[in-house]
């Protein structure tokens, strides 16, 4: 009984606190971007004045359909951070995860536009090319704790950072495909103007925009969490480390989102595929051979 | 909070001599850094809050306004950059020229100059951002959309 009162003041703790962390990220994404572009840049609220204002414009709405799959985006990626911090099997999390993803691609091609059609197929080559890492992420937990229960894997001995870290430097390699960061932000931009305007969230509007926002900021912080996931031991204070750890990753990403220009698809999926076989893929390789995996 | 804190902008070169285009878009460049003041230059109508014209319309970009107008959810408002989005400027009196942005659909700041100063344009801007938050106030009150939208609106 108290387990439960417990779990429910934890998802409830998400369910407000992820927001906050969520526009604590983006500001500090905003700010550091313009400061390396030698600008001032927005005060550090402004993606809270962005979603506010989102909320109080009209939604013009293509079709009924399409609002209804946002919604589901925003939903599903809630239900997945929810489970996620309830403890529950991280694989299930990261299949909920992919399912809000396929949502939004859904959402993007019901609209006729031809810039969102060609995001959400820009979407699904994107998919392809991180998916095949988000599953092995799965797996290598499984191998260093025993457990895909999210409650096992931190009341280890050790940080799973300490026989994974192929698969954390994959992950972090994937992460820049998921935050839309510059060498790989196909399907759409945070940034204005790219060669199809905005791609997947093209015909996505006002405050239906606003619900897809608020999902983005659940689904950035949902992601950052796994990083620091990877640095969670039975100590408390592994928590500081990993969230420093998770800052430090998320200044990298913004560093290379500033520096990288766009490439082609064909070199993102061979890439990210590349780094998941050589990276993951060695990882594992190691593990068996020393037969450290707890398996 | 104010919604004119986040305004998004759209331009739109309607038949200009890219003399007003250059300025517009001068000044939204990094140097002059509208984000301070949480400016974004969309190129997506349905994220647009503010529409920047610039030239006098002619019959070919008429339709084009018209389109990009009434795929902006409100509120919104539109600045008609340089004395061609204006009034039709010099040429006004050419056969396929409407003569002005109004011509074709409302305006809500006229700022003037050929071309059109930086400085004249971020007045209008501020002007432009100050009629946003009454329009959505305006909104607020009534809950019911003054313009006609040619697509299915959430109200209807």
């Amino acid at each position: 009984m108290n387990n439960m009162v417990f779990m429910i003041l934890i998802i409830a703790g998400y369910l407000i606190l992820a927001p906050v962390a969520g526009f604590f990220l983006e500001g500090y994404d905003r700010v550091i971007s313009s400061r390396l572009q030698r600008r001032m840049g927005p005060p550090f609220l402004q993606p809270v004045y962005d979603l506010i204002k989102l909320f109080e414009k009209q939604a013009i709405v293509v079709n009924n359909l399409e609002t209804a799959l946002v919604l589901g985006f925003t939903i599903f990626t809630i239900f997945s951070g929810c489970l996620f911090f309830a403890g529950g099997d991280i694989l299930l999390v990261f299949f909920a995860f992919s399912l809000a993803d396929m949502f939004l691609v859904l959402a993007a091609s019901s609209a006729n536009s031809p810039y969102s059609s060609l995001g959400s197929q820009r979407e699904f080559v994107q998919m392809m090319a991180y998916e095949p890492m988000t599953l092995l992420t799965a797996i290598g937990f499984y191998m260093c704790c025993g457990s895909f229960n999210v409650s096992d894997i931190i009341n280890q001995d050790v940080p799973a950072i300490v026989r994974t870290p192929g698969v954390f430097l994959g992950y972090c390699f994937i992460l820049i495909i998921k935050l839309r960061k510059s060498p790989f932000d196909f399907s759409t931009s945070h940034h204005a103007h790219q060669e199809m305007v905005k791609g997947l969230t093209q015909d996505i509007a006002g405050n239906v925009l606003g619900i897809l926002e608020l999902g983005e900021i659940y689904e950035e912080v949902f992601l950052m969490t796994i990083v620091v996931l990877f640095f969670i031991w039975k100590n408390p204070l592994s928590y500081v480390l990993g969230i420093a750890v998770a800052l430090l990753v998320f200044f990298i990403m913004i560093v290379v989102d500033n520096v990288f220009p766009r490439v082609k698809w064909e070199h993102m999926l061979v890439s990210s595929w590349g780094v998941t076989l050589s990276l993951a893929g060695s990882n594992f390789l190691i593990l068996t051979m020393l037969k450290i995996a707890r398996i | 909070m104010k919604i004119s804190k986040s305004p998004w902008l759209l331009h739109y070169d309607a038949s200009s001599c890219n003399g007003c285009d250059i300025e517009v878009l001068a000044s939204t460049t990094p140097r002059f850094d509208v984000e301070r003041f949480g400016i974004i230059n969309t190129g997506n109508p349905k994220h647009a809050d503010i529409f920047v014209i610039t030239g006098g319309v002619n019959e070919q970009t008429r339709q084009v306004v018209k389109q990009l107008y009434s795929q902006m959810p409100d509120p919104k408002v539109v600045i008609a950059a340089g004395i061609c989005a204006c009034d039709g400027g010099i040429f006004k009196d050419c056969y396929n020229v409407s003569g002005g942005v109004d011509t074709v659909i409302p305006v809500d700041v006229y700022v003037p100059g050929c071309a059109v100063k930086p400085e004249a344009l971020i007045d209008g801007v501020v002007k432009a951002l100050a009629i946003l938050d009454e329009k959505r106030e305006a909104m607020k009150n009534h809950a019911v959309c003054e313009v006609n939208y040619g697509g299915k609106t959430k109200e209807e």
